[in-house]
């Protein structure tokens, strides 16, 4: 088989207990956008056990050939013998770009290959662009968002990046035909770490932020527990996910899943409504790429107001409750 | 235990960071008089190690790759607990990405030898790479497990640990040596007790350069980087800014008009 066509962009599938997790067909979006511009095929590469069948998911999304290593040693994620495979495919095939989600399993394996691969890694990218020489620059937050830098990687390959979930726009999945590729690797004679006891994972109910294509986002300015469920009233008004800054979460009104920032969540969603919330750097830098911002809050100086298309100085208080009744009182004329 | 290795990042106090400024020609972060801390998350590492010591015995070493004035936060940590610490300290090694870094601190952790345990602050609030456990690991040929929340100590010298994913947990089982990166949930890091910082004038900070660690000069630093900056700003906001005027009923007119005009299904 030639291995050609693999030289180019590569997305590591994440897959976690059989479920695909959603940055992987977020990555092949970007993947195909950034393969255009150079003419390269998409692989995908898909570490695991019996998970053969989301290889067609992942062509529907975009991906060219899919690199599929199945073995019961893979059957859970481990940073050991998933860096061998991967480690020991990219040898093999010897891609231009390998981009990987910046979860929590991303961050742990990305860095392991490659420092195996001794070659250079940029962390938790919130965009990738493709120069004409096909170097690979991409542009990360730092100092909690206070700074964005571009990096790159000239002199050594692959050019390897994670993505954080919900930036990039996955492709509406359609019928299409792509090479899959079932690789044999063999780990029996390594050593492959701490053993996996048991993995515990809970669904969110409903749609998972960074997803959502409306986010009503509160922060230490909604002031108690009850202002809070004025803020997810509106959010389940308008069929939208609640976020919270870190106040919010500290304060114990929300969990800290929903917290958006740079250590918490980056979401991208059409429009974005804050309240309470006062616009320090590392909640920004989740946010600012949403196509509409909102922001409600008693302080005409609030740094939210600098990132925001419209601006309500006022007490969430007297504003929400009523917004609620009118968005309530239009969808009943609607329907 | 024989030893158990802490690695500590002074990070700029973010209480200043609004005084940052940009140098425009070489496209670097000029920090000068912005004091430094240890990054917040290797306290909670450090304490992780003292806890360690606390049940099963063995010494605490602090290490760190940093300019000379890493001393001061260096005693911090001696006053919090460790045993001593090691400072590499060297102008070569200025510019070094997260894999030269690792490379540097992994030829810390074998200078300094003999060790069961390397604990992380699971990212610095600097850089935020969250790249050093794993690569200062695979250098070492060593496991490595981050995000950890939570360990406890089997009876045969293993440790169970919990580390946290998105909505769950996965929990292992590891062997020493292994290296780890912890999350603010595992403990809370002890407050320095004022016979500490007494304690802390008396424990050793050796300061190591390159020509004691002899890693190859051609992979560390700015040069031995295969990571290049290409680009630097500081980050600016454009956006409309319009400000909702009049009376309480005509603002949430208004405001359902905006929403409505998202054209969200």
């Amino acid at each position: 088989m030639s291995s050609n066509g693999c030289k180019g962009i590569w997305v590591f599938a994440e897959q976690r207990g059989g479920e695909l997790h959603g940055v992987s067909l977020e990555l092949l979006g970007k993947a195909n956008e950034l393969a255009q511009g150079i003419g390269c095929a998409v692989t995908a590469v898909l570490l695991g056990h019996n998970i053969t069948s989301h290889a067609k998911t992942l062509v529907n999304h975009g991906a060219d050939i899919v690199l599929v290593a199945d073995d019961p040693l893979l059957k859970h994620y481990r940073v050991l013998p998933y860096s061998y495979v991967i480690e020991y495919l990219i040898k093999e095939y010897q891609p231009e770009v390998l981009l990987m989600g910046a979860t929590a399993m991303g961050v742990e394996l990305a860095p392991r290959v490659a420092a195996k691969l001794k070659t250079g890694l940029s962390a938790h990218c919130i965009d990738l662009k493709l120069d004409r020489e096909g170097k690979l620059l991409q542009v990360v937050p730092g100092w909690e968002g206070g700074v964005i830098a571009t990096i790159a990687c000239p002199a050594h390959r692959p050019q390897m990046a994670t993505v954080m979930p919900g930036i990039m726009r996955a492709l509406s999945p359609t019928e299409k035909t792509g090479q899959i590729i079932e690789v044999k690797v063999s780990l029996t004679d390594k050593n492959l770490g701490p053993e996996v006891l048991e993995v515990k994972t809970e669904k969110p109910a409903g749609r998972p932020l960074e997803q959502a294509e409306i986010v009503v986002a509160g922060g230490w300015g909604v002031g108690n527990e009850e202002g809070w469920k004025t803020i997810e009233q509106l959010a389940d008004v308008l069929g939208g996910s609640v976020g919270a800054t870190r106040p919010a979460v500290d304060e114990g009104w929300v969990e800290e899943g929903q917290m958006i920032g740079q250590s918490g969540k980056t979401v991208r969603p059409t429009l974005y409504i804050a309240v309470g919330i006062s616009g320090v750097m590392h909640h920004v830098v989740g946010m600012d790429q949403s196509k509409e911002i909102i922001s409600i809050n008693t302080d005409a100086n609030a740094d939210i107001f600098e990132v925001s298309d419209v601006i309500v100085v006022e007490d969430f208080k007297k504003v929400v409750p009523k917004l609620i009744k009118e968005i309530e009182a239009r969808q009943k004329v609607c329907k | 235990m024989k030893r158990i290795i802490v690695c500590v990042k002074p990070v700029p106090d973010p209480k200043h960071w609004h005084k940052v400024s940009m140098d425009p020609v070489t496209m670097t972060l000029k920090r000068a008089g912005i004091p430094s801390i240890i990054n917040p998350l290797d306290k909670h590492a450090l304490e992780a190690a003292l806890s360690v010591r606390d049940i099963r015995g063995g010494e605490v070493v602090l290490l760190s790759m940093a300019p000379p004035f890493a001393t001061s936060n260096l005693k911090e940590g001696l006053a919090m607990g460790a045993d001593r610490a090691v400072l590499l300290s060297d102008p070569a090694f200025a510019g070094s990405d997260t894999l030269a870094t690792s490379l540097i601190l992994a030829a810390g952790c074998q200078w300094i030898g003999d060790f069961d345990l390397v604990f992380l602050g699971n990212f610095s609030i600097d850089g935020s790479t969250a790249q050093v456990c794993s690569q200062l690991a695979e250098f070492l040929h060593l496991p490595n497990v981050m995000h950890v929340i939570d360990m406890k100590w089997q009876e045969n010298d293993k440790i169970i640990i919990i580390q946290k994913i998105e909505q769950g947990y996965v929990k292992l089982e590891a062997t020493l040596p292994v290296v780890l990166s912890v999350r603010k949930e595992l403990n809370k890091p002890r407050y320095v007790p004022f016979t500490g910082i007494l304690a802390a004038e008396s424990k050793e900070i050796k300061v190591l350069s390159n020509e004691d660690l002899g890693v190859d000069s051609s992979s560390i630093g700015l040069e031995g980087s295969p990571t290049k900056m290409a680009g630097l700003e500081l980050r600016r906001f454009e956006r409309a800014k319009e400000r909702l005027a009049g009376s309480i009923e005509e603002i949430v007119a208004k405001l359902a008009d905006k929403i409505y005009q998202c054209n969200i299904s």
